[in-house]
């Protein structure tokens, strides 16, 4: 049982999980001073015979300390998180030279077309995998979504991207992997009997390998 | 009263007419069998509920091994006593819709609103008893009707109690026909019901108020149910109509909500959260309201900020209306909405940051008497607390891309739902039990069932965040699926071995109740000390009420007056030439 | 300030919405009312948004000078129940009965007409899953007579969605607002109402007002737009 994020391998991680131990922070302080201050009081004054409570009905000083005390907090929260937001979902956030991606979403698996070797979608070197996405490290990749049926959602906790795929809609996210591995992604919207084993696996290569595995990719379909 | 020509009626004033059985238990027109009635179905629905989350713990705690006892479902639901995914679909479906709609929903504003408002406003009943009986007897259809879904071939609703349409509006995709119909049919018409019964709370708080209950004198209970019945009017028919769209879809050929021909799958979400906001807030500003009335009989003290508190509840319920965009972060919706809808969000922690501060102020120097209810009510502080700032997670909106559907917002949804309505209904329960039935429940057990619940509620839904942390998204219905997810394995067994014990204790609140009918301790006039009206009349109150029409003097949380020796002063007492010290100006 | 209230004498009625119950009640419930039409013009409005060549132009498929004649029927039966409150306000029962009958008719007639546009919408191939294929709107569909900005009548399909939708809402209100007018006329036979009490008469009005007020709106934007 762990408050601690899982490791991770995008570069949205350093803002967002900032931003997430912060509101940790800031959220366990004000847990620890009502629950304490709650406790304290609870014995403190807790009804012993003779005594009579003290009559007052308030305070304006003091509320007026609690409301600007919590607007303030939050406010400053949502002022911070705004550029992040922006940075990751605004429309037109993804950068130019981001690699391009489709994935087509079903009950109850993703199929991931790959731009190929010329790196540009819809040309004829583009060939798609079931269930498998690979893409080069530090290179911005725009995964534009589409969904054949039901609402999906495009999740993969390492890079701190979710994104749901609907029907009719045209949605993308874009991340920026900074680690080589393998990754796994998920579907995070019931979409059916099948949601929970709607899981594909992203596969970051580093660039020479990411060429190296496109050659052997396109060799393997030209045999075909 | 110029204009008010016609009086209204008081309803069986005085004469104490006998009515037979069917009239008085059956088909009642008073406020208070109706409040009870309310009273036994949701506790039933709350039980089936309860009984549905067990079914989910253990698929989630054990998958691959037989469930106790789940030999008795049939083969479309668990062959051999193992879950099938449809089946636990359902499940995780069903939990939710029978929670929200047939459990805690009736229980705070069917039983509390009924019984309560007549009483603690000086009326001898609701404005349209007829009305009221009424909109019981739409009610009960409609929780036949989603029963009825259990039995059907296809089986039940399996598209989430958010129903998100295209999976809910093509039995092709969900693999549910008849279930999902009858799911849609019940919310609409259960929505009739909460909408008569929201106009007939409505014109009696503002009609048939007792001389000198003015609107600063309600309680706060009062208050919120007011406010609260408002939301239900202005919400339920949006629900109404995107229900009945979304059944027109499946039944009669729409395309609402089908992309393929015109439709938007998107506007079912907003229409339903547009409803499914306020409706959060309709399922705990009652649970705020009752919590202030016991926590200032607790603690023998004036409400701290009794306006403040009143301005925050209508606070909360008017941004309730702006914020339903934050359930949509990664919907596709407009991100630059989304920017709005994290403001607004964030601005709504302000009230109820405002509402804990000023219950802690009301706790600070008292004289705190530890009665169930005040153990209850001082939990659901301590648990709202948790609830709100979890909630402050999801209203970052780069935060909640990582949090969406996960863990955490289940955890966040339980401790607000579960940590605060259901506790503050356990104490509400406790508080108005004697004057319900007339007799006491047992304090001993029930401070057990309050511990052993305090603690396993905890033990259940505090881990939670803590896989939502993990990356454990929701309604799954075997995570071992994913890899990353399998260290969190032994987490979720002990979430489900706290939750098995959790629905167990809870046997000590039924036992308590059922036994305390008719074993319990006559309950006095006033057994709490408290000073609302409701406490002047005999436990139970006869039909009507009040014998004459009550007059109120004061505001409805004078504890501790210096005016009286006691440390309390019923609304209703005449002091004579005697002056509230609290009208001087300046004090407090 | 926080303690004005404390300050009133004890004995103060504050009074209530200075009306009735029933007629505070009927208010409170036409509020709900309101955001149920909100919630089905709303989606319209956001569908038709989304899908301009859905929409075939006024005139095409739905016949409006029938429905413009219903429209003056439906204002007119207003008319009718002012005049019937007016007339129990001033005691003269038999223009009470008068106009309460012509407003049941009136009413009535409303929703006959309407089964007859639906039946003549449906015969046609316009239905609530839009234009049936094989129909003879789908003929004039395809030989470019309907201004639909698809060429594919399929997906044209929310169009009658939200036509039959909201119209058939509307005229189920009509319908239940009929019955309940009916009560209302026997009653009014029966002598119930009087100069000092006519609170059935009053309260059945206003939803008739309401339902009226509704047609107008679904007039403009279904039919005229």
């Amino acid at each position: 049982m762990s408050w601690m994020l899982p490791p991770s391998a995008s570069t949205f991680a350093g803002d967002i999980d900032f931003l997430y131990y912060l509101i940790l922070v800031i959220t366990g302080v004000a847990f620890v001073v009502v629950e304490v201050g709650l406790i304290w009081f609870i014995i403190k004054y807790r009804s012993r015979p003779g005594r009579k409570a003290y009559y007052t009905h308030g305070s304006v000083r003091a509320e007026f300390i609690w409301t600007a005390i919590p607007a303030v907090t939050v406010v400053a929260i949502g002022i911070l998180s705004a550029p992040v937001w922006t940075h990751v979902k605004g429309r037109f956030s993804a950068p130019a030279d981001a690699l391009i991606y489709r994935v087509t979403a079903k009950q109850f698996e993703w199929n991931f077309t790959h731009p190929g070797l010329d790196g540009t979608l819809d040309t004829d070197d583009d060939f798609t995998i079931r269930n498998r996405l690979h893409v080069p490290v530090n290179r911005p990749v725009l995964v534009r979504l589409v969904s054949e049926d039901v609402i999906h959602s495009f999740f993969v906790p390492a890079f701190r991207v979710k994104q749901d795929v609907v029907p009719g809609l045209n949605t993308q996210v874009w991340f920026e992997a900074t680690r080589t591995g393998e990754f796994e992604l998920g579907c995070a919207e019931l979409c059916g009997l099948g949601h929970y084993r709607m899981r594909a696996m992203v596969t970051v290569h580093d660039a020479d390998d990411y060429e190296r595995w496109l050659a052997s990719r396109a060799t393997t379909t030209a045999l075909r | 009263m110029a204009t008010t020509a016609i009086p209204h009626e008081p309803v069986a004033r005085t004469e104490h007419q006998e009515l037979p059985f069917i009239r008085k238990y059956i088909f009642a027109t008073d406020h208070k069998i109706i409040g009870i009635q309310f009273l036994i179905m949701s506790l039933l629905f709350l039980f089936v509920g309860g009984l549905l989350a067990m079914m989910i713990r253990w698929q989630l705690g054990f998958p691959e091994t037989p469930m106790p006892g789940g030999t008795v479902l049939p083969e479309t639901m668990a062959p051999g006593g193992i879950l099938l995914p449809e089946f636990y679909n359902s499940l995780v479906t069903m939990h939710g819709t029978l929670m929200v709609f047939f459990a805690i929903m009736p229980l705070l504003v069917g039983v509390f609103g009924n019984y309560l408002i007549p009483l603690k406003i000086g009326a001898p009943d609701m404005a349209f008893p007829r009305l009221n009986m009424w909109s019981f007897w739409i009610a009960v259809p409609a929780g036949i009707l989603m029963l009825a879904g259990f039995f059907v071939e296809g089986g039940h609703a399996a598209a989430g109690w958010t129903a998100y349409a295209p999976l809910s509006a093509k039995g092709e995709f969900s693999g549910v026909f008849a279930g999902q119909q009858l799911w849609l049919l019940s919310l609409a018409v259960l929505g009739l019901s909460s909408i008569l019964g929201a106009t007939n709370y409505i014109t009696t708080i503002v009609n048939l108020r007792a001389p000198g209950m003015t609107w600063f004198r309600l309680p706060l209970s009062i208050w919120s149910l007011f406010i609260t019945a408002i939301l239900v009017l202005l919400a339920i028919p949006i629900l109404s109509g995107a229900a009945i769209m979304l059944f027109f879809d499946q039944t009669i050929g729409t395309h609402f909500f089908d992309p393929t021909a015109g439709g938007q799958p998107l506007l079912w979400q907003h229409l339903f959260w547009y409803f499914g906001h306020p409706e959060v807030y309709i399922l705990i500003l009652p649970a705020m309201g009752m919590v202030s009335d016991i926590i200032a009989n607790g603690s023998r003290k004036p409400l701290f900020g009794y306006h403040s508190m009143i301005y925050a509840l209508i606070a909360i319920a008017f941004l309730g209306w702006i914020v339903w965009g934050h359930h949509m972060f990664q919907s596709g919706m407009n991100p630059t909405l989304g920017m709005g809808f994290m403001v607004t969000t964030m601005l709504i922690a302000v009230p109820s940051a405002i509402k804990v501060f000023n219950w802690m102020g009301t706790m600070w120097r008292g004289n705190i008497r530890f009665h169930v209810p005040m153990l209850h009510a001082v939990s659901f502080v301590a648990m709202f607390v948790i609830g709100g700032l979890s909630g402050i997670f999801m209203a970052s909106t780069p935060v909640d891309i990582y949090i969406h559907d996960t863990y955490f917002i289940v955890a966040h949804i339980h401790y607000v739902l579960f940590g605060g309505s259901l506790f503050a209904l356990f104490g509400a329960i406790t508080f108005w039990y004697p004057k319900m039935f007339g007799r006491m429940m047992n304090v001993f057990w029930g401070r057990v069932h309050w511990f052993l619940t305090f603690v396993f509620f905890n033990l259940t839904f505090f881990p939670m965040h803590n896989l939502g942390v993990g990356g454990h998204m929701r309604r799954l219905y075997d995570p071992s699926e994913y890899e990353f997810l399998q260290p969190l394995a032994g987490t979720n067994r002990f979430i489900t071995v706290s939750a098995l014990l959790l629905f167990t204790v809870q046997i000590i609140f039924a036992l308590n109740f059922v036994i305390s009918l008719f074993k319990g301790k006559r309950a006095p006039e006033n057994p709490w000390d408290d000073n609302g009206l409701e406490w002047t009349v005999p436990s139970p109150p006869p039909h009507g009420n009040f014998v004459t029409t009550p007059t109120v003097y004061r505001p409805p949380y004078e504890f501790s007056s210096p005016l009286v020796e006691e440390d309390h002063l019923p609304q209703d007492r005449d002091l004579g030439q005697k002056t509230d010290p609290a009208s001087a100006p300046g004090t407090g | 300030m926080a303690h004005a209230a404390f300050m009133e004498s004890p004995r103060d009625r504050e009074l209530g919405a200075g009306v009735y119950n029933e007629k505070l009640g009927i208010w409170v419930f036409l509020g709900s009312e309101v955001m149920f039409f909100t919630a089905l013009i709303g989606s319209y409005i956001i569908l038709r948004f989304a899908n301009p060549g859905a929409f075939a132009a006024p005139g095409e498929v739905l016949n409006i000078g029938l429905t413009a004649v219903n429209t003056f029927l439906l204002i007119c039966s207003s008319v009718t129940m002012v005049k019937a409150f007016a007339a129990v306000h001033d005691g003269d029962q038999r223009q009470l009965k008068l106009y309460l009958v012509a407003t049941v008719l009136m009413g009535a007639a409303f929703v006959g007409v309407q089964i007859y546009e639906y039946a003549h919408l449906l015969h046609d191939g316009f239905g609530p899953g839009g234009i049936r294929e094989g129909s003879h709107l789908a003929e004039r569909a395809a030989a470019g007579e309907l201004s639909l900005g698809t060429p594919d009548p399929a997906t044209a399909g929310i169009y009658g969605s939200t036509f039959f939708t909201m119209t058939g809402f509307h005229g189920f209100h009509v319908t239940m607002g009929v019955i309940c007018m009916t009560y209302v006329t026997i009653k009014a036979f029966r002598g119930k109402y009087s100069a000092t009490d006519h609170r059935g008469v009053e309260v059945i009005g206003l939803y008739w007002h309401f339902v009226d007020l509704v047609w107008i709106i679904l007039f403009t934007i279904v039919y005229l737009i």
